[in-house]
């Protein structure tokens, strides 16, 4: 690859996550500390490497991007300052940008969903998140026995709840989708 | 004391209990609490998980309605705290500044930056607060060992969000002590839950949590106290199995209630998964009364 191509894609999560990448020196805090990086396909630091190298694809396609939870103890340990959280942020909004398919189609189904419920009402939902991630990802019965425990409890309401200025959040997100090529 | 009073979505659901003692405990120490004319949701992960200029602009309305009131915020839930501290640190420069100006044209005003935003914890964990706690205090916790969770949200950035030593906080543990009860030593206090992995990979949140449980039980805890709806949901309702026996997992403020015995806090047990009254009756038994 060269030079030219490796850097244009650095500078890119560079710049989307403002994070300074370039300081990386590969000490490994932010996966020793990192909860998920057992489960993870790429280890925090290996994504940083990657990305310095300009390898995008192996980056872009990978399970760990989307398995983050943004718990920030990497940002918390990192002795550069860097945030991986942040670049990974980066990397999930350069994924959709350029059509990869969700290394955990599972975890892009809950947070479209979620943020669908909110677009519509202003409020999450919880049913309603539900009900969409079920219909998206076809599993129908997984945390069903639950679902009923946390019903029977009042934990999960039947109606949703709605603000009054749901024009304001349908601007912001017609906004938002406008800023993205 | 004024405050107002932003709840965010779990409250007002998943975490009513958290909601009610929060009021509760706030009234009977004189903190006058108003909610938030026509608030909406913060976008917590998802939002910012998948734009940042969402994870700054959905937080920040509710800046904007705040500053109409004149008024600090109280954000009991710590994702939605975090997204808000979250909104002002951004507000200055690149997206988040985007973010700023384009609310601006849509509510027709400008963003001053001047409200305070604050979590229960950091209101209830200064000296006078906590010495007002130890008078209301009447039905004591005494002989109840508590392992202290803040999970991720309420310190980490640090620099955005961290009201105490994002390390080694200590306000619920203060808290924990003016009511009688006894804080156990563990190191799980700052570890992560999975929080909103909880619906897509409900594998990994049971992995985490059972870490976390097994160490409070490890470290004696008859009850762990948290002060985030995510990792008191996942918690509570992710431990099956986990430890030799269930820990319940209460709201920091559901445990101070029942300590000043406040009647709106009665009741609320029923909405936990892992009963909480064996380990109040040790509690209990010394008074013979009450029940969560
Ligand atoms: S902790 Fe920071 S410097 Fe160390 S490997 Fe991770 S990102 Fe690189
Ligand atoms: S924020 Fe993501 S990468 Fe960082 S420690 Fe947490 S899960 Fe790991």
């Amino acid at each position: 690859m060269s030079t030219a191509v490796t850097l244009d894609f650095y500078r890119r999560v560079a710049g989307e996550s403002s994070e300074p990448i370039a300081r990386c020196y590969q000490c490994q805090k932010c996966s020793g500390g990192c909860p998920v990086s057992f489960a993870m396909d790429l280890r925090p630091h290996e994504v940083i490497r990657l990305v310095q190298l300009g390898r995008d694809e192996e980056v872009l396609k990978s399970q760990a991007i989307w398995i983050c939870i943004g718990c920030k103890t990497c940002q918390a340990r990192c002795p550069n300052d860097i945030d991986a959280s942040r670049v990974m942020d980066g990397l999930r909004a350069l994924a959709r940008e350029r059509g990869y398919r969700p290394g955990d189609e599972r975890v892009a189904a809950f947070h479209e969903a979620f943020l669908r419920t909110v677009q519509g009402l202003g409020r999450a939902y919880e049913l309603g998140t539900v009900a969409l991630f079920k219909a998206r990802t076809r599993d129908l019965f997984g945390d069903l026995t639950l679902g009923l425990e946390m019903f029977r409890r009042g934990k999960l309401k039947i109606r949703p709840s709605r603000i009054r200025r749901r024009a304001e959040i349908g601007r912001i997100f017609r906004l938002a989708k406008g800023k993205r090529p | 004391m004024r405050y107002a009073y932003y709840p965010g979505c779990s409250l007002h659901s998943t975490a009513e209990e958290y909601d009610i003692s929060t009021r509760a405990v706030m009234k009977a120490l004189g903190v006058e609490l108003l909610e938030l004319e026509d608030w909406s949701c913060c976008g917590a992960t998802p939002a910012h998980s998948s734009d940042k200029f969402l994870g700054v602009a959905l937080p920040m309305r509710n800046l904007f309605i705040a500053e109409e009131t004149g008024l600090d915020v109280l954000a009991p839930c710590a994702a939605c705290y975090n997204s808000l501290r979250h909104a002002q640190a951004a507000a200055e420069e690149g997206e988040g500044q985007e973010a700023r100006r384009a609310l601006e044209q849509i509510l027709g005003r400008e963003y001053r930056g001047d409200v305070q935003v604050l979590h229960p914890l950091e209101l209830l964990g200064g000296d006078e607060m906590l010495e007002a706690v130890r008078q209301k205090v009447t039905r004591p916790l005494r002989g109840l060992k508590v392992a202290t969770y803040y999970g991720c949200l309420l310190g980490r950035p640090a620099r955005e969000v961290a009201f105490e030593d994002p390390e080694r906080p200590v306000s619920m543990d203060r808290l924990m002590e003016a009511a009688g009860a006894e804080v156990v030593r563990w190191s799980y206090k700052t570890d992560c839950c999975g929080g909103s992995l909880a619906v897509a990979r409900p594998d990994l949140v049971v992995e985490l949590v059972a870490g976390i449980v097994r160490a409070a039980l490890a470290a004696g805890a008859e009850a762990i106290v948290t002060a985030c709806p995510l990792c008191q949901s996942n918690l509570d309702t992710r431990q099956a199995g986990a430890g030799e026996r269930p820990v319940p997992v209460l709201y920091v403020t559901e445990a101070l209630a029942w300590a000043m015995e406040l009647p709106e806090a009665s009741g609320l047990g029923r909405r936990h998964l892992v009963d909480p009254a064996p380990a109040l009756a040790a509690v209990n038994s010394q008074r013979g009364m009450g029940e969560l």
